[in-house]
């Protein structure tokens, strides 16, 4: 049974006075009518939670080490009697964490401040803190202990590092948000996974990749195409090195989302590879009526019996039986991913867990299985021999669950849509984006084609939707979602409130563009020059709506006005369309309402012919390069 | 400055421009007899062996991969089998005219007629004027540096950060650059040259940014007034920087800087098989290949060695020219798949030549 936060929960915070300006907000919010959380700040900071995201055993199996993203710490737990041994003070936001081959170092990625902590495991303590790429996410040591290797996901590579320094030697090409990399047991190589798709054409389908890196020459040596696939997480290989399985998204944005059954928005599936399998394919993990929502983590068991996934918006561990997927792989060569009837014929059991469970971690005589649920702060421990919960770890922290949290919990789950398919973070991964552009039933079949926009710091820059029609979060989360995306459950009034207390409590990460102390290089003060200017390069005034610096105004670029810019497609409703903000928007490819501008260049080299998207023909291509150089440090 | 002295240099001068004096190359030494240049067996590829197509514009050598920029896609050639990227892969163009590898990461850089494509464990991204901040599509040079690709194109250089994303153009607007149509870049850790149709030689001093020029003292005359003034031509084609040596090829000739002096090569008064060079690669500071449309060259900082087919009979011919001017023919059974010679590069002692009507492998013969 899965078990989802109570509305007792919530009234009970107010046992805690940090907590009891939550839960008022939460009520008034609720008494009045949950609209009103658009115009609400939360005041309160969420209390510190663990978030555990990923969990690992150390190499003996006496300890298990628990990431937790919310406290910055690692957790070190005794793995019998899960005792707390020691919490370590990490960077901010960690993400991604390995053992040194021989497990005396326990590498930490920091994904908020960019940096990687060194931890001695004998010591349990930091001992190096290293400065690395932007959004440093998955991380592995070669088994010479020379070399580190760290998935950045902003800047799409994956790091080489001097594993005793630090210090970088190169970046290799992956796909694009890379975060992910696992180790073949034999050591000769890294498969890296990415979150985002990679470019492609306009409205075709997405394209993504596995990447192959030579840990010997350390470079790519291969690159599996996924396609059809938008997000891509954790990998997992067997101890024998001949399977190979990563938990990935199937999005279905091709055609109008009009409908969940069968898997109308989203198929969940592995991509299994190796050499028991031949050319890779990707399985369905979903059944007719009931989905497998954002896999996430995966472990193969030690004796290559049963694989593993976690599926974060479902709140369940699926268990595969590997030779029956392997006999059913080899019998249908032709592939049956869009087939949901398959799972059935090699999904052993799906194991209800807690809320948002991600990573995962299998201990060596394959009896054990750790999960980290991030969104209740436990760990649920499986006994593989029965398949089922065999003992909950509660971590340390508020035993209560805030307006916020309780949010978070309902922007990650899929409990609210029609037979529990998708959940707010299908489309918005890790409370982001996801790089694709999707046609909505409620403009008209095929009409308004729209990209999805990036959540962080979406508050106060209503209204909402590229058409401006929704007047502020609750109304775009609520019914509009309700209706035309859940198409099952509705949220109650708290539950509203609490999603919009969420997605409003989302600051912008740290741009990445901008140099220390925010000083502008000589390029972005050029471009900020053109973002502003008033007069074009003859001398001419421009008029107010066609500079860059009046749609765009204000801290979050964004003067939340409509404006025909001339970027009306053929199958576009008539209307005007709402200037977006500018956050972050380097890493929020494609750009345009419909996202059909793959780059920032094309806004303008391809898009604005009769200089209605601002005045910028007379602009060289240097000086066009410049303005785009001031864009990235929004 | 005494009468006879004058004549003197007024005779010079006149047998200078006649051709019919020549100074002695800086490093040259007679040899006592032939000297000994390498020799080589040349295996050709076409169409009829798996070549995409006859007209290979560049070729680069990466361990034992081969890369071959065609008219009509890039070719690999890896394990005795060719494999080309089309447009199809998402190569920018057809016609792939330069080749950069970056030897960090083994990505391989192509510039085509309609962008700069990467190519990086088989998948291929590419960037034109309208996706990027590239100058052009037109991409005739292409060079890797550490963290930067220095690209040159036909509306200016320009280059990439690849840490962080960032084209920087470089143009008539902020170097000394006249013409902007950029036929070549050669780029290393410390100076950074563009070869420039029109507009001699660029030098970018990567420690201080600065920009320095190099034009032939004759103005855009093919005369030469007085040898080893300055840069042979102003119509540049191809530029190679190793050891502290420029080296620039032009369709007017050849030359040699090592940042004080220069030396220029000419049929007249060299090896040099013709003046019409495509493409120069020096090997250190002495040592030089020279692709021309009437040969390749090879040039060991005194003699020369041709190898081309013959001019009057087409048989495969290979040729001598020691320091003091001697030529001597050597006997050989094969020659590159033509004289119109476009690109070449390097397998350990062999060489891969970019020919108008195939690529040649020449395979290093022990002599």
């Amino acid at each position: 049974m899965i078990r989802h936060t109570q509305r007792s929960d919530i009234a009970a915070a107010a046992t805690s006075l940090p907590l009891l300006a939550c839960a008022l907000i939460a009520c008034a919010l609720w008494s009045e009518h949950a609209v009103h959380a658009d115009e609400a700040t939360p005041s309160v900071q969420d209390a510190a939670y663990a978030s555990p995201l990923e969990v690992l055993l150390s190499p003996d199996g006496s300890r298990l080490y628990v990431l937790c993203q919310t406290s910055d710490e690692i957790r070190v737990l005794d793995a019998v009697g899960y005792a707390v041994i020691k919490k370590i003070a990490v960077g901010h936001v960690p993400r991604g964490f390995s053992f040194s081959p021989n497990g005396s170092r326990l590498f930490v990625t920091n994904s908020w401040d960019d940096t990687l902590s060194v931890i001695d495991t004998k010591a349990l303590a930091v001992v190096a803190t290293w400065q690395v790429g932007s959004e440093p996410s998955g991380v592995v040591e070669d088994r010479e202990g020379k070399r580190l290797f760290v998935a950045n996901r902003i800047s799409n590579d994956v790091a080489v590092l001097d594993a005793e320094t630090g210090a970088e030697e190169k970046r290799l090409l992956a796909g694009r948000g890379s975060s992910y990399l696992a180790l073949s047991p034999d050591g000769a190589r890294i498969y890296a996974t990415h979150v985002y798709p990679n470019p492609s054409p306009y409205r075709t389908a997405p394209e993504s990749e596995i990447t192959v890196i030579d840990m010997k020459r350390a470079v790519v040596i291969d690159r599996m195409p996924l396609h059809a696939v938008a997000g891509v997480f954790h990998t997992a290989l067997s101890a024998d090195g001949r399977l190979g399985v990563v938990a990935d998204y199937h999005p279905k944005n091709l055609v109008t989302l009009a409908h969940l059954e069968h898997g109308g928005a989203f198929e969940d599936t592995l991509t299994v590879f190796g050499a028991d399998v031949g050319k890779p394919v990707e399985v369905p993990l979903d059944e007719l009526e009931r989905y497998a929502s954002q896999p996430f983590g995966v472990a193969i068991a030690p004796d290559k019996s049963r694989i593993y996934v976690t599926s974060g918006g479902s709140e369940i561990v699926t268990v595969i039986d590997v030779p029956r997927l392997l006999r059913y792989i080899h019998a249908h060569p032709a592939g049956f991913v869009q087939d949901l009837s398959a799972s059935a014929n090699y999904v052993v059991t799906r194991i209800a867990v807690g809320l948002n469970p991600r990573g995962l971690t299998i201990s060596k005589d394959g009896h054990r299985l750790f999960v980290a649920n991030r969104l209740d702060d436990t760990i649920s421990v499986i006994d593989t021999r029965t398949n089922k919960v065999s003992a909950t770890i509660k971590l340390d922290g508020p035993s209560k669950v805030s307006a916020l949290r309780h949010g978070e919990q309902t922007f990650y789950t899929s409990r609210y849509s029609f037979q529990g398919q998708i959940g707010c973070a299908n489309c918005h991964i890790d409370s982001t984006f996801d790089g694709l552009t999707w046609n909505l039933e409620p403009d008209g079949f095929g009409r308004n084609t729209v990209d999805n926009k990036l959540l962080e710091g979406v508050k106060n820059t209503q209204p909402y939707k590229w058409t401006g029609t929704n007047p502020n979060i609750p109304t775009e989360c609520g019914p509009r979602t309700e209706k035309y995306f859940w198409r099952s459950e509705q949220y109650d009034d708290l539950t509203l409130a609490d999603l919009t207390i969420y997605i409003r409590s989302l600051d912008p990460r740290p741009n990445r563009w901008k140099l220390p102390g925010y000083e502008l290089t000589p390029a972005q003060e050029r471009g900020k020059a053109l973002f502003e200017r008033g007069v074009d390069k003859f001398g001419k005034p421009i008029t107010a709506y066609n500079r860059c610096a009046y749609c765009h105004s204000g801290p979050k670029g964004t003067n939340q006005k409509l404006f025909d810019v001339g970027t009306h497609k053929l199958l576009d409703n008539p209307g005007l369309l709402k200037s977006p903000p500018l956050t972050n928007i380097a890493l929020t490819a494609p750009y345009l309402h419909d996202g059909s501008a793959r780059t920032l260049e094309e806004i303008w080299t391809v898009f604005n012919p009769d200089d209605k998207h601002g005045r910028t023909n007379d602009l060289t291509k240097d000086e066009l390069n410049d303005l785009i150089e001031y864009l990235r440090t929004r | 400055m005494t009468k006879s002295f004058k004549i003197s240099m007024l005779l010079v001068a006149a047998m200078m421009m006649a051709g019919t004096f020549t100074f002695a190359a800086p490093a040259a030494s007679v040899a006592p007899h032939s000297p000994q240049m390498p020799r080589y067996r040349f295996e050709n590829f076409t169409t009829a062996n798996g070549l995409p197509n006859n007209h290979v514009f560049a070729v680069l050598v990466d361990g034992d991969r081969v890369w071959a920029g065609t008219e009509d896609g890039l070719a690999l050639y890896e394990n005795h089998t060719w494999k080309t990227y089309t447009t199809k892969d998402g190569l920018a163009h057809r016609a792939v005219l330069s080749l950069a590898l970056d030897k960090r990461t083994g990505d391989v850089w192509a510039g085509t007629m309609a962008g700069l494509s990467r190519i990086s464990g088989g998948r291929i991204d590419s960037f034109t004027q309208l996706n990027s901040g590239l100058s052009n599509d037109v991409v005739y040079g292409v060079s890797v540096e550490g963290e930067n690709v220095w690209v040159a194109t036909a509306a200016g250089g320009c280059r990439l950060d690849l840490r962080t994303g960032q084209w920087t153009l470089y143009n008539e607007r902020n170097t000394p650059m006249v013409e902007i149509w950029v036929y070549a870049v050669s780029a290393t850790p410390t100076k950074v040259y563009y070869g420039v149709w029109g507009s001699g030689v660029l030098e970018y001093d990567q420690k201080t940014g600065r920009w320095d020029k190099y034009d032939d003292p004759d103005g855009e005359n093919e005369m030469v007034l007085f040898k080893d003034q300055g840069l042979i031509h102003e119509i540049v084609t191809s530029v190679s920087y190793v050891d502290n040596i420029l080296w620039a090829a032009t369709y007017f000739g050849a030359s040699r800087y090592d940042g004080r002096y220069w030396h220029n090569f000419l049929t007249k008064d060299s090896g040099l098989p013709s003046n019409f060079i495509n493409q120069v690669k020096g090997l250190d500071s002495k040592r030089a290949w020279f692709c021309t449309d009437k040969g390749l060259a090879y040039y060991d900082g005194a003699n020369w060695a041709v190898y081309r087919s013959s001019l009057k009979d087409g048989k495969p011919e290979m040729t001598l020219r020691d320091a003091a001017g001697k030529v001597t023919p050597i006997a050989v059974a094969t020659a590159p798949a033509h004289n119109y010679v476009l690109g070449i590069d390097f397998e350990n002692e062999d060489i891969w030549v970019a020919t108008a009507k195939g690529l040649s492998h020449g395979i290093r013969e022990r002599q």
